[in-house]
């Protein structure tokens, strides 16, 4: 079973493109808030993490994944369901 | 932070547009000299946007029919469905409806929107999957959302990709809604139904296909995507709307579950909205009788989709990848899309303009929906008001 951590890593990785300069991603990184994300975005984020880890991620957790730890988070928790 | 901070995404696109000179949204129709001309904002446009593709808005028999049900029902029901809003009128509705579509069951909804979203927030509640392209209708996503159901959505078009997801699922595949439309609304291109079905039939599930843009466009008796990729039979639920090729407004759903008369008293969008008037509900069943009766329709409709989508193409424009009844050419510039969308008006054509987040990715689109009613020589002016845009527009051509 997938953990937290090897999610947070991947998702990490996924951000950087996104980062903005001199300020590194990290588990406080707020995906739409400060990394300006647009919904369509997020829902690319959404499918890299779905084929690397052959998940389905219902469009019901989006709401309650607007940080990095936030999405390892539930994506731990729904590997754990 | 204010409560109308959230709009200024909005704001930033109402001041983009006024800046231009142009107002696309919500172009105002003062006068209609038949289903594809009349004066908007101002101008003698061809009608080029309307969804009205077999141009029956304005057909003597639906006319004629609606000013009877006027005449002697007078102009609204006042009630809903469950209470006093049921007229002689939605039941003979219904039951042609699924005559037409060879089902046993129809619901009679007011609008297309209420249709789609009370079907989908209702067939599947917490604890169930609902499994839908990722380009659905945006009555989909909301009804989908207030169902409470675990949603997931799978890539465009792409039943290997539905494929994963029901494999995924398991053992909870086999009760699981996969919802899908027949055509899609911004490019016209065609659900690949008997690929998506052969994976319902692997895993189970229920198979919902939205036809709003494909009733009296395709199949053998203009029943839609289900009836053309032979798959009729293992659709579940077929939706739609009245207010594209039938010329009127409303929604509809057919099954063979016989269930759908327990759902329908489910509905909240069924019951605590009020019925079609009867004027409306008389022109949609004169229309439902002319798709029968008329197939050139279709053929006519299709003659043009094919003259309007070749003729764009070959200005070196990026156009929409399949022929079909929506012909839409891609901008990656919003603005340039908005000055085009405003030069194509002063050429005489009206279409649609789709900005992003309402377009399926970052591209703007001026989106056309072609009718049997237009002229061959109505689809040429077309085809020359977009050759006129300034050169710099075929930025993304092939």
């Amino acid at each position: 079973m997938t953990d937290f951590n090897t999610y947070r890593i991947f998702i990490v990785d996924v951000l950087q493109p996104f980062a903005k300069q001199g300020a590194p991603i990290n588990d406080d990184t707020q995906l739409v808030a400060e990394l300006g994300l647009s919904s369509l975005q997020v829902m690319e984020l959404i499918e890299k993490i779905e084929d690397h880890f052959d998940i389905s991620i219902p469009l019901n957790m989006l709401p309650d994944m607007n940080t990095v730890q936030e999405m390892a988070q539930q994506l731990a928790e729904l590997a754990a369901s | 932070m204010s409560l109308f901070d959230k709009f200024q995404t909005q704001a930033q696109l109402r001041a983009d547009l006024q800046a231009s000179g142009a107002r696309p949204f919500g172009a105002v129709t003062e006068k209609l000299f038949s289903a594809t001309e009349g004066i908007v904002n101002g101008q003698r446009v061809i009608l080029a946007g309307t969804n009205n593709y077999l141009g029956l808005s304005l057909d003597p028999d639906c006319i004629a029919a609606a000013q009877q049900a006027l005449q002697e029902q007078g102009t609204g029901t006042t009630g809903s469905r469950m209470a006093s809003g049921t007229f002689a009128g939605h039941i003979a509705l219904e039951q042609e409806l699924a005559a037409f579509f060879d089902k046993r069951n129809a619901i009679v909804f007011s609008t297309g929107y209420a249709a789609t979203m009370g079907m989908g927030s209702t067939l599947a509640g917490r604890g169930d999957v609902i499994l839908l392209d990722a380009d659905s209708h945006a009555s989909i996503y909301d009804g989908v959302r207030l169902g409470g159901a675990e949603v997931i959505r799978f890539k465009h078009n792409d039943a290997a990709d539905l494929e994963k997801r029901m494999r995924r699922l398991g053992e909870r595949a086999a009760n699981t809604l996969i919802i899908v439309e027949g055509i899609y609304s911004m490019f016209g291109d065609q659900a690949p139904l008997a690929a998506i079905v052969d994976v319902k039939r692997k895993y189970g599930g229920y198979l919902m296909v939205d036809e709003a843009h494909s009733l009296g466009i395709v199949g053998t008796n203009g029943r839609g995507m289900a009836e053309q990729a032979g798959v009729e039979g293992d659709t579940d639920f077929i939706v739609g709307t009245f207010s594209k090729s039938l010329g009127s407004i409303g929604g509809y759903c057919v099954s063979n579950h016989g269930q759908l008369e327990d759902i329908r008293h489910a509905i909240r969008a069924y019951i605590f909205t009020a019925s079609s008037s009867p004027a409306v509900i008389a022109s949609t069943r004169t229309a439902l009788r002319l798709i029968r009766q008329r197939p050139e329709l279709r053929t006519q409709l299709w003659n043009n989709a094919e003259h309007l989508h070749s003729g764009l193409k070959s200005l070196g424009m990026r156009v929409s990848p399949e022929v079909g009844p929506v012909v839409a050419v891609i901008f990656e510039d919003r603005q340039e899309a908005i000055d085009s969308w405003k030069q194509l008006m002063q050429h005489g054509v009206s279409v649609n303009l789709v900005v992003p987040p309402a377009s399926p990715d970052t591209n703007s689109l001026l989106r056309c929906s072609v009718s049997a009613a237009h002229s061959s020589e109505q689809i040429d002016k077309i085809i020359a008001a977009y050759a006129a845009l300034p050169s710099n527009s075929h930025s993304l051509a092939n």
